[in-house]
C-alpha cells in the first residue's frame, strides 16, 4: 500500500508541477533571433530591456542566427513560423528576401526618422541593401596579432598574413573563400580597384588560391567567431582574422597581448529582417519593436556595449563610452577614420553571383 | 579453485636475476616513452625520445651494477629527479620528477630481480608473461583514453581566464590562476538559469511518461498470448535505433502540423518517445526472471489484477523500472538534437544552451556546467549500480 501511495503521489506532484509551468504561447511575447554571446548581450542591454520596460512585452532570445536561412525555410515548409524578428548578415537577408521568406520593409514609413527630421532612407543611405533588410551595425572582419609573438616589427599591412618569413607561426583564417580570396589577390600585387574584376575570371580565382597555397600549411581554418580569440589567447596562432568586436573584447576586456591590424579590413552589415507571413498581431508587434530598436538613440546605445559602428549616420555623434570599461568607443569603431584608412566593402553583388562556384572550388582546394 | 592452484604454483616459481641485455633496453624503451611526452611538451619529441632512452638506460645500469643497495639507489634516483623537476618546472616539475623517479626505480628492480614472474605460474612461456602484462597495459590505456577528455575539463573550469587554456599560473598551481567565477557566472546568468529551469521542467515529466508507458508495454509484451510481439517491440524501440536527426526532423514536421512544435508539451512528448525504449529494455530484462506463478497465486487468493500488479509484480521489477527511468531521465537531460527541432527558444534546455555557447562564445562557463553535469551523472549511475546489486541479491545471484 505504501509503495502504491508513494508512486501515485509523486506522479501527481510531478505532473502538476510540470503542467503549472506549461504556459504555451503567452499573448504578449516575441522571439528574437540573434548571434549569442557578447553581441546578443549588447542587444539585450540596448534594445530588449528598454523595450520590455516600455511595453511589457516579454522577449525570448534564440541564438540561431547562424542557421537562420535553413531554419526559416523549414518553418515555411512546416507552415509554422515561430520567430518574430531575426538578426542576419546582409547577404543572408538578400537570400531570404529573394526566396520570399522575409517581409519587405519600406524604410520611410516603417522606421523612425532621425531626430532632426531626416528620413530614415536617407539616414541609413547606401546601407539599405535589398528590400527586406533593416541595417543595424557595420562590423568588419580584420586581423589580430599577438604582440609578443611577432618580434620587433609589428605588422602594419595585410600581407603580413602571407609573410611567413618575417612572422613565422600559424595563422587563423575563416573556412570560406570570402575575404581570404580578396586578401590573397591584394598581396599578389593586384590593385584594390581591380580585385573583383580579376576574381571574376578562372585564372584570377586560381591566382588567389595559389597565393593562399603558399601559406596553406600554416593556416588553422576557423568557422565560429569565437575560434580566433581562443587561438590567439592560447598563443596557438600568431595572427588570425575575426570580427573586430571579438578582438575588441579580447584586447580591452580580457587584456590579452593582442593588437589589431585594421589594414584591408572588410566591412559588412548586420541587421534585422521580419519573417514573411506572420499573423497580424505578431507582425504589428515586430514592426513596433523594429521602429523602436533602430532609432538613432538605440543604435548609438548599442555601441556602448560592443565595438560595432551604428548603421545610421545620425547615431555616430552620439556614440559615447563603454558602459563598463569607461573608455571612449569611437576610436574602436571600424568606421573611425584612423582605422578606416584602407578598407573593403563586402561586395554583395559579386558574391551573390559567384559564391556557389567559388565556394566549391575553395572547398575542393582545401582537401587537396 | 583455479586461483588457489595458481597461487600454489606461483610460490614454486623460481625468481632469478636477469641479464643486463634484457632489462636495460626495456627500461630505456620506457624512458623513450616518457621522453616523448616531456620532449613534446618542450618542443621536440624526437630529442625527448633519444635523451629519455639514453638517460633511463644509464640509470638502470648504474642502479643495478654500481650501487650495492636497492633502497639507497631508488631513494637516490627519486631525490635526484625531484630536484631536477623543481629546477626545471617548479611545483608541477616536482610532482612529475617524483613520479618518474619512483617509477623508474621500481621498474628497474622489478625487471632486474625478475619479480614480474613472482605471482605467475612457473610454466608460462616468456610470450605468455609478456601478454599478461601487455593486456593490463592495453586495458589501462583504454581507460585513460575514455576518461582523460572528461578529466581535463574539470581543472579548466576553475580557470581565472575566459579561455579554454591552461594558463602559466594554473600550471604553477598559483591560486591566482584559479577562480570560481565561471561557476558564479552559471548561477547568476539568466540564460543559464532559464536553461536549468527548462531542463528540470522537461526531464522529470518526460521520464514519468516514459516509465509509465514503457513499463506497461514491457509487461504487455512479455505475455505469451499477445500477437505480433516482435513487430510491436521493434516499432517501440525504433527511436533508439533510427538516427536521432531523422527522428528529430520527422517530429519537427509532424509536430508543426498538429500545433505541438515549440511548445512545452511537444518537447516532453518527444523526449518521452526517446526514453520509452530504455524502459522497455530494462523492464523486459527484469521480467525474464519474474516467476508468473506468483501472480497466479495472488489471483488464487482473490487479489484483483491491479492489486496483484502493485503488491506483487511491481516491487519485484522495481529495480528494472527505476534503472530504465534513470536512463530515460539522462536521455532527456542530455538531449540536444531533438529539442533543437521540436523546441523553440522558450524551451531552451541545458544541452541546447551549451551547444550555442560553444559555437558562439567559447566560455569556460560551459566547462563549469559540464563538471556539474558529470558530477550529477556519476551520482545517478552510482544509484543505478546500487539498485542493480540489490536486484541481483533479491533474485539470489551473488553480486560479483
Amino acid at each position: 500500500m505504501k509503495l502504491t501511495k508513494t508512486l501515485l503521489a509523486s506522479t501527481a506532484l510531478t505532473v502538476a508541477a510540470g503542467m503549472s509551468f506549461a504556459d504555451g504561447h503567452m499573448a504578449n511575447e516575441m522571439t528574437i533571433v540573434s548571434w549569442g554571446g557578447a553581441y546578443s548581450a549588447s542587444q539585450q542591454n540596448a534594445y530588449h530591456t528598454p523595450y520590455s520596460e516600455n511595453t511589457g512585452t516579454k522577449i525570448i532570445n534564440d541564438e540561431s542566427s547562424a542557421e537562420a536561412v535553413s531554419k526559416l525555410r523549414a518553418m515555411k515548409e512546416a507552415g509554422n513560423v515561430t520567430w518574430d524578428v531575426v538578426d542576419v548578415v546582409a547577404a543572408d537577408a538578400l537570400r531570404l528576401c529573394d526566396e520570399g521568406l522575409a517581409m519587405e520593409i519600406d524604410a520611410d514609413t516603417m522606421l523612425a526618422d532621425a531626430p532632426d527630421g531626416t528620413k530614415a532612407s536617407e539616414d541609413f543611405g547606401d546601407l539599405l541593401v535589398g528590400d527586406c533588410f533593416i541595417p543595424q551595425i557595420v562590423y568588419s572582419t580584420t586581423v589580430g596579432y599577438r604582440t609578443d609573438l611577432v618580434g620587433d616589427t609589428a605588422p602594419t599591412d595585410i600581407c603580413a598574413l602571407f609573410d611567413t618569413e618575417t612572422y613565422p607561426g600559424k595563422r587563423a583564417l575563416e573556412k570560406r573563400p570570402i575575404n581570404n580570396m580578396e586578401w590573397a589577390l591584394l598581396c599578389d600585387g593586384v590593385a584594390k580597384g581591380e580585385v573583383y574584376d580579376v576574381l571574376e575570371t578562372e585564372e584570377g580565382q586560381q591566382k588567389a588560391l595559389d597565393k593562399l597555397a603558399t601559406i596553406k600549411d600554416d593556416v588553422i581554418w576557423w568557422s565560429a567567431g569565437a575560434d580566433t580569440p581562443q587561438l590567439l589567447a592560447d598563443g596557438e596562432v600568431v595572427m588570425g582574422s575575426t570580427y573586430n568586436g571579438r578582438l575588441f573584447a579580447l584586447i580591452e576586456e580580457q587584456k590579452q597581448p593582442v593588437a589589431m591590424l585594421w589594414d584591408a579590413q572588410v566591412f559588412d552589415l548586420d541587421g534585422w529582417i521580419i519573417p514573411a507571413g506572420l499573423p497580424d498581431d505578431r507582425k504589428a508587434r515586430a514592426l513596433d519593436y523594429i521602429m523602436f530598436a533602430t532609432d538613432t538613440q538605440r543604435l548609438a546605445d548599442q555601441a556602448k556595449y560592443i565595438s560595432y559602428g551604428p548603421a545610421r549616420k545620425s547615431s555616430a555623434p552620439l556614440v559615447g563610452q563603454h558602459a563598463e570599461l569607461g573608455i571612449d568607443m569611437a576610436p574602436h569603431m571600424p568606421t573611425d577614420p584612423e582605422n578606416a584608412k584602407n578598407t573593403f566593402l563586402y561586395n554583395y553583388e559579386f558574391w551573390a553571383d559567384y559564391r556557389d562556384d567559388i565556394d566549391a572550388k575553395f572547398q575542393a582546394w582545401l582537401v587537396q | 579453485m583455479l586461483s588457489w592452484g595458481a597461487d600454489l604454483m606461483a610460490a614454486l616459481t623460481p625468481i632469478s636475476r636477469k641479464p643486463v641485455s634484457f632489462y636495460v633496453p626495456v627500461v630505456a624503451a620506457f624512458g623513450a616513452l616518457a621522453g616523448l611526452f616531456v620532449g613534446t611538451a618542450q618542443g621536440s619529441g624526437l630529442m625527448g625520445i633519444v635523451f629519455g632512452a639514453i638517460l633511463m638506460g644509464a640509470v638502470a645500469f648504474v642502479l643495478t651494477k654500481l650501487i650495492p643497495n636497492e633502497r639507497v639507489g631508488r631513494w637516490g634516483l627519486f631525490g635526484v629527479l625531484v630536484i631536477a623537476g623543481v629546477l626545471l618546472g617548479g611545483i608541477p616539475g616536482l610532482i612529475i620528477g617524483g613520479a618518474f623517479g619512483w617509477f623508474f626505480g621500481w621498474l628497474t628492480f622489478w625487471l632486474f630481480e625478475g619479480r614480474y614472474r613472482g605471482h605467475l605460474a612457473p610454466f608460462l612461456t616468456p610470450g605468455q608473461v609478456l601478454w599478461h602484462y601487455a593486456f593490463r597495459v592495453i586495458c589501462g590505456s583504454i581507460f585513460v583514453f575514455l576518461i582523460t577528455p572528461i578529466i581535463v575539463v574539470m581543472p579548466l573550469s576553475f580557470n581565472a581566464q575566459d579561455f579554454f587554456t591552461f594558463t602559466p599560473e594554473m600550471l604553477r598551481f598559483d591560486p591566482a590562476g584559479y577562480s570560481l567565477k565561471h561557476y558564479r557566472d552559471f548561477f547568476n546568468n539568466e540564460d543559464w538559469q532559464n536553461a536549468v529551469r527548462n531542463s528540470i521542467r522537461i526531464a522529470p515529466v518526460a521520464t514519468l511518461l516514459s516509465v509509465g508507458f514503457g513499463t506497461l508495454a514491457a509487461i504487455g509484451l512479455s505475455q505469451p498470448h499477445v500477437p505480433f510481439r516482435r513487430a510491436i517491440m521493434a516499432v517501440l524501440i525504433s527511436p533508439m535505433i533510427v538516427p536521432l536527426i531523422i527522428s528529430a526532423a520527422g517530429m519537427y514536421f509532424f509536430y508543426s502540423r498538429i500545433g505541438l512544435q515549440g511548445t512545452y508539451i511537444g518537447v516532453v512528448l518527444a523526449h518521452a518517445a526517446l526514453g520509452i525504449p530504455f524502459v522497455i529494455i530494462t523492464v523486459t530484462a527484469t521480467l525474464v526472471g519474474f516467476d508468473n506463478s506468483l501472480t497466479r497465486a495472488a489471483a488464487n487468493m482473490g487479489a484483483s489484477p491491479v492489486r496483484t500488479f502493485f503488491k506483487v509484480q511491481m516491487p519485484l521489477i522495481l529495480p528494472g523500472v527505476i534503472s530504465g527511468g534513470l536512463f530515460a531521465f539522462i536521455t532527456s537531460f542530455d538531449e540536444v538534437v531533438v529539442v533543437l527541432f521540436v523546441g523553440s527558444a522558450g524551451q531552451k534546455t541545458l544541452p541546447w544552451q551549451m551547444f550555442t555557447g560553444l559555437r558562439e562564445q567559447i566560455s569556460p562557463t560551459i566547462l563549469a556546467v559540464a563538471t556539474l553535469l558529470v558530477a550529477i551523472s556519476i551520482l545517478l549511475l552510482t544509484t543505478l549500480e546500487l539498485l542493480r546489486r540489490r536486484s541481483e541479491r533479491l533474485r539470489g545471484i551473488t553480486p560479483t
